[in-house]
């Protein structure tokens, strides 16, 4: 399934996480996935939020540059191999590469989640929509 | 069309010998009149009669922008206060303002001197000119009305603002001619496209504009959305206003007035004549203004001198766009560098916002050995993907090194992260003051 996936820029410095996440305790957002990409000067950072919307625009009038993308959530038995036999083998086998992933625990339903962004996001989408099926 | 034939295309030697007997009268002329001056030749050891050819004009001292403010209001000016019958005056950015005060002949020679300019630029008895630069203390609206009415052109001084009547009586009354700044040019086509009006199918076929500074890539664009030719035009309040250089019909190089402004261009740290097609400092001298002649007038304005004849047939010296403020430059590893430049980069790259700083270590002066330049991220530009933030990186540091001849640290910032200051943004910083 699509997910909105909200991103931030962010200098890479102490206290630039924690002033996001000020703005979206401070707005009640809960995050369900978060991860960061980071070079030496900056870095990106990405999460999956309960409401994707207000916490975007909290931020962008909080002064921070961040963006909305529809990207693919993909859920898999919380097993040995889940991710490889669910996610990445079926996409690797179609072909689709992946930009980037994390990946989250649903405890509640002792299941796996991992979020992605392929190249391809049709494609991607009626692989894992197969799988599954 | 050429207004006065005789002097635009006199040969230059004859040209040079008009220059150097104005410049002797002038010389002598601030030296008896105006104390300011007396005391600056003096100071230097160089009195008139060492003024014997033009070259001899480096003896002389400059005269700076602060020179203005520390003699406001009339400690610079050459005549009893009463010949003035006019006075304009800038805001500048800090401080005092600058006044012009003209006396009844230098409002004469610069409506002549205007009258020439427009008709070097394109402009006709038979025009309707709608000048859109402010009326008041500003020389731009009196300047191009003065000069218009002259020519013969029908001139309608709905000076500046108010762009939806600007646009109405651009339409009803056939204005073939407007006259503005360039970014007031761009608001009218905005506005324009706005209440659904397309100008280009106007009678509007040309633009006079100035007063600041621009890009070829502007000229494109004004020039593509009003359907017009835009010539560049060129003038300072110091030296009388709009009219010290334009540009002719092939639109390569802004004709500078010589007869009435002797022009140099000089390296502004070493103060040293550059040789002709390089960058330098404006430096000009007027040889005919009566109420406040100016010697050496440090413009800090970057410009290049192009001396060959032009294909209009004016022998009159071409000026380059201006594409810097000596005030602004920094010497990277030897090379001079204007935040104009860096600026023209950024706006070349697609959603980049021009907000930038350029961070030098001022301990030796303006010298540094690294050149940094942080740019704030725009909404725009920002991706969710590393590889897209890295390429964004990329191309503006090749873009940097292909324009500027040296090699800049590219540094992605935070929006807000560069000190925002009241009107003009604070462009070159210190390390030791991050």
């Amino acid at each position: 399934m699509r997910v909105k996936q909200v991103s931030v820029f962010v200098e890479n410095h102490p206290g630039r996480l924690e002033a996001i996440l000020k703005v979206l305790e401070e707005k009640q957002i809960s995050i369900q996935a978060l991860s960061i990409s980071e070079t030496a000067e900056f870095g990106i950072v990405r999460m999956i939020l309960a409401d994707p919307e207000k916490g975007h625009d909290a931020l962008r009038q909080t002064g921070f540059t961040t963006r909305t993308d529809w990207i693919l959530a993909a859920e898999m038995p919380d097993v040995p191999g889940g991710l490889l036999n669910n996610v990445a083998k079926p996409l690797s086998d179609a072909g689709v590469n992946l930009k980037y992933f994390y990946a989250y625990i649903e405890h509640a339903e002792n299941k796996a989640m991992v979020v992605l962004k392929p190249d391809d996001i049709e494609k991607a989408e009626q692989v894992l929509k197969a799988k599954m099926a | 069309m050429m207004r006065s034939p005789e002097l635009e295309k006199m040969p230059r030697a004859e040209l040079e010998k008009l220059q150097l007997e104005r410049l002797q009268e002038k010389v002598r002329y601030v030296y008896e009149k105006v104390p300011f001056y007396r005391r600056a030749f003096k100071e230097k050891g160089v009195t008139p009669d060492d003024i014997q050819t033009l070259a001899d004009i480096r003896k002389l001292p400059f005269t700076i922008k602060l020179d203005f403010r520390d003699n406001y209001p009339y400690g610079l000016i050459a005549v009893p206060p009463e010949d003035i019958v006019r006075i304009h005056s800038s805001s500048g950015t800090t401080g005092k303002p600058i006044i012009a005060p003209y006396t009844r002949g230098d409002v004469d020679t610069w409506s002549e001197i205007m009258a020439r300019t427009l008709a070097t630029s394109g402009v006709t008895k038979d025009d309707v000119l709608q000048n859109a630069y402010g009326y008041g203390l500003f020389t731009g609206g009196l300047g191009f009305h003065y000069g218009a009415e002259l020519l013969g052109a029908s001139v309608i001084p709905t000076s500046g603002g108010n762009t939806k009547r600007q646009i109405l009586l651009l339409q009803d009354l056939g204005t073939t001619v407007i006259t503005c700044t360039p970014s007031y040019a761009l608001i009218i086509a905005e506005t324009a496209r706005d209440m659904g009006i397309d100008i280009r199918e106007s009678q509007l076929r040309l633009g006079v504009l100035g007063a600041e500074p621009w890009s070829e890539k502007m000229r494109q664009d004004i020039e593509e959305r009003l359907g017009i030719t835009a010539i560049n035009i060129y003038g300072l309040t110091e030296i009388i206003g709009p009219g010290v250089s334009v540009e002719c019909e092939h639109k390569n190089g802004m004709h500078i007035a010589e007869d009435h402004f002797l022009v140099e261009v000089i390296d502004p740290q070493t103060e040293e004549p550059v040789p002709y097609g390089q960058e330098g400092e404006l430096v000009i001298t007027t040889l005919t203004k009566e109420a406040q002649p100016v010697i050496r007038f440090r413009t800090r304005d970057i410009i290049s001198l192009n001396p060959e004849p032009c294909e209009c047939g004016r022998t009159m010296t071409r000026m380059s766009r201006v594409t810097g403020r000596s005030d602004d430059m920094i010497i990277v590893r030897g090379v001079n560098v204007f935040p104009s430049q860096i600026e023209s980069v950024l706006l070349e790259v697609e959603g980049v916002e021009p907000h930038y700083q350029i961070v030098v270590d001022r301990q030796h002066g303006f010298k540094s050995d690294e050149l940094e330049v942080w740019v704030e991220v725009s909404d725009q530009v920002f991706s969710d993907e590393m590889q897209k933030m890295e390429a964004l990186e990329k191309k503006l540091r090749s873009e940097m090194d292909s324009v500027l001849g040296i090699s800049a640290r590219i540094k992605l910032v935070e929006p807000k992260t560069i000190t925002r200051s009241e009107g003009k943004a604070k462009r070159v910083v210190d390390r030791s003051e991050l």
